[in-house]
């Protein structure tokens, strides 16, 4: 398709707004540029129909399946829309007196409320913009605790080798020195090895749970006492709650610290779709260290406040607003009833499709259950066929279907992870299934079919090792 | 899967080969490299840098993955091929070639296997 610099015409364009009224900034003269920049010149029915065409070569959980492991891609309900669109929402100012936003914070309390009682913490920030900077965070929260007690020993975050990328790349950013700790042979942490691995130096753990495996971790109870005795924090990445809201909450495993991915557990639009927020939780003792301001309710007023021993702003403002907006109208439309009532069904998704794959796809560690995800096991198939989970992938894409999880967790060889969410119905299910089973044989029977594919998509495979070593990142003007 | 007599290894997948002069150069193994896949990014240490046995020492981003390198020995960073900045798909081409860095004045090494006990060892991981 063509870009918009090449459907650009001289002199086009559209003028509607009105002659401006004020009088125009004058800048220095060294300030100004010697040549206007080279923008597209374009009508809006042209740059309209460019958006709409690529648009249509996406593939979003509006379009189809869309099973991508870790990531929770479950529908964004249009309810949701329709209240974050509200003016009141939608038209403030963030620089407005918060007794003019008197909704708006008590959006931000109330879902800091219900959030923390889904997560067994007190107090929340919603500052952070999506996962990774609710992990920075987080780790911020560790660093400002064992600073006031003035323990500048504990330089080392632990990370289990299943961990998330951004587990240990948070970890770094925030300064600290990052320590893997391998698995156990069921998917679970090796607690000799974290045993082994905690002392003076340990400044805390992070941990998804259930893990990248799909699995609920049984000690999770003693691992967290492990980290605590060694006077190390624990902090819970929230990244795979939604198999356990409702039901089970990081505070009573031992966790201090949280971050939650609204974007993914609570069901606003993610992945290309719209902007995260990833709040973090704590309990009452790093409560001082939030960062600010977080919203209080006195007097039957809601004012902002920041705490004394604040570690500062993560972010401008109030984080992602109307993210936050989304969460709150999805945690009221389910309710008490409704949230673990969903986990439940992701559960129960996930376990279907596993049982109708486990035939013919080998699962990994995930023999006698999974949580909300599970992951496959390709290398026997590679040896057999020759055919990779990237082939399988690439051909889920000729069906429709979004592919799962690749490469990753990466303690599995040839993974696939797949998490189909509770939005999905049974007959996606069996549909998806049957796709894979055909895949499976086809691997055996014409696996260059599926070297080839994808085959009915606007691009075939892009590639890959090209467009990292050498990208193209903007637009070559031919003369 | 090419694992050469003549060097060294570590359980992190590096390979080590001692010098005339008494350094160390090291590298990625072919196993490592298969695993990775395409190799499309390499960050190097720099010249005098301190290297720490069992501590990463540098890295490498593939289209699947990005993985540390430890440094099988401690000692200094006497060199770095930079040639890999350029061209980091030398790692998948010749992986015994396309060394990483040479490292002098060694006090201390990681625990290092024989060809026979990596390729062992490399043989369970496989599962």
């Amino acid at each position: 398709m063509q870009l918009l610099f090449e459907r650009s015409h001289p002199g086009r364009g559209m003028e509607y707004l009105p002659p401006c009224d004020t009088p125009p900034a004058v800048f220095d003269a060294d300030m100004l540029r010697a040549q206007p920049p080279r923008l597209p010149e374009l009508s809006e029915v042209d740059l309209d129909r460019h958006y709409t065409e690529l648009s249509k070569q996406t593939h979003g959980v509006n379009d189809g399946f869309y099973p991508l492991g870790s990531c929770t891609m479950k529908y964004n309900p249009r309810v949701n829309e329709a209240l974050a669109a509200l003016p009141g929402f939608s038209e403030l100012h963030p620089l407005q007196p918060a007794e003019t936003a008197q909704g708006a914070l008590e959006v931000l309390f109330r879902t800091e409320k219900l959030l923390c009682e889904i997560t067994g913490m007190t107090g929340m920030t919603m500052q952070p913009a999506a996962g990774a900077h609710g992990e920075y965070t987080g780790l911020l929260l560790i660093r400002s605790y064992h600073k006031s007690r003035g323990d500048t020993a504990r330089t080392k975050i632990l990370v289990p080798d299943s961990a998330h990328g951004t587990n240990p790349a948070s970890a770094a950013m925030a300064g600290f020195t990052v320590v893997s700790v391998p698995s156990n042979a069921q998917g679970g942490v090796d607690l000799d090895a974290l045993k082994a691995a905690v002392g003076p130096d340990t400044a805390g753990l992070m941990l998804t749970n259930p893990n990248t495996l799909g699995l609920f971790d049984p000690n999770i109870l003693e691992i967290t006492r492990i980290v605590h005795e060694a006077g190390g924090l624990c902090y819970y990445d929230g990244a795979n709650l939604n198999a356990v809201m409702g039901h089970a909450r990081p505070g009573d495993m031992g966790f201090d610290c949280v971050h939650l991915n609204l974007h993914k557990t609570f069901s606003p639009p993610h992945g290309g779709g719209g902007p995260g927020s990833g709040p973090v939780g704590c309990k009452a003792f790093l409560e001082q260290f939030l960062p600010g301001p977080r919203v209080k309710y006195e007097d039957n007023r809601y004012s902002f406040f920041t705490p004394e021993h604040s570690l500062g702003r993560v972010r401008g403002f109030y984080g992602n607003f109307a993210v936050v907006v989304r969460a709150l109208a999805y945690l009221l439309t389910l309710g008490r009833q409704g949230i673990p009532e969903a986990a439940e069904n992701a559960v129960l998704n996930a376990n279907y499709l596993m049982h109708k794959l486990a035939g013919h796809y080998d699962m990994a560690c995930c023999e006698n259950g999974c949580m909300h995800e599970f992951v496959m096991d390709l290398s026997r198939l590679k040896e057999e066929t020759g055919v990779t989970a990237m082939d399988v992938a690439k051909r889920l894409l000729d069906f429709g279907i979004h592919p799962p999880t690749m490469y990753f967790p990466l303690i599995v060889h040839e993974a696939l992870m797949v998490e189909p969410t509770e939005t999905e119905s049974v007959e996606t299910l069996d549909h998806a299934a049957d796709l894979f089973l055909q895949i499976w044989q086809e691997a055996h029977e014409q696996p260059d079919l599926v070297h080839g594919a994808p085959h009915t998509t606007p691009i075939g495979r892009p590639d890959e090792v090209t467009a990292a070593r050498k990208p193209v990142v903007r637009y070559a003007f031919e003369s | 899967m090419n694992v050469p007599e003549t060097l060294k290894y570590t359980k992190s997948h590096e390979w080590l080969k001692e010098e005339a002069d008494g350094s160390y150069t090291m590298g990625l193994t072919d196993y490592a490299q298969k695993q990775l896949g395409d190799i499309v990014f390499v960050n190097l240490p720099m010249e005098g840098d301190p290297a720490t046995a069992g501590e990463a020492l540098a890295d490498v981003e593939s289209v699947k993955a990005v993985a540390d390198v430890f440094s099988p020995v401690t000692g200094t960073v006497a060199a770095v091929n930079e040639d890999l900045m350029d061209e980091p798909q030398q790692i998948n081409q010749a992986p015994y070639e396309a060394w990483i860095a040479k490292i002098s004045d060694v006090t201390d090494t990681e625990e290092l296997l024989t060809a026979a006990e990596y390729a062992d060892f490399c043989e369970k991981a496989k599962g």
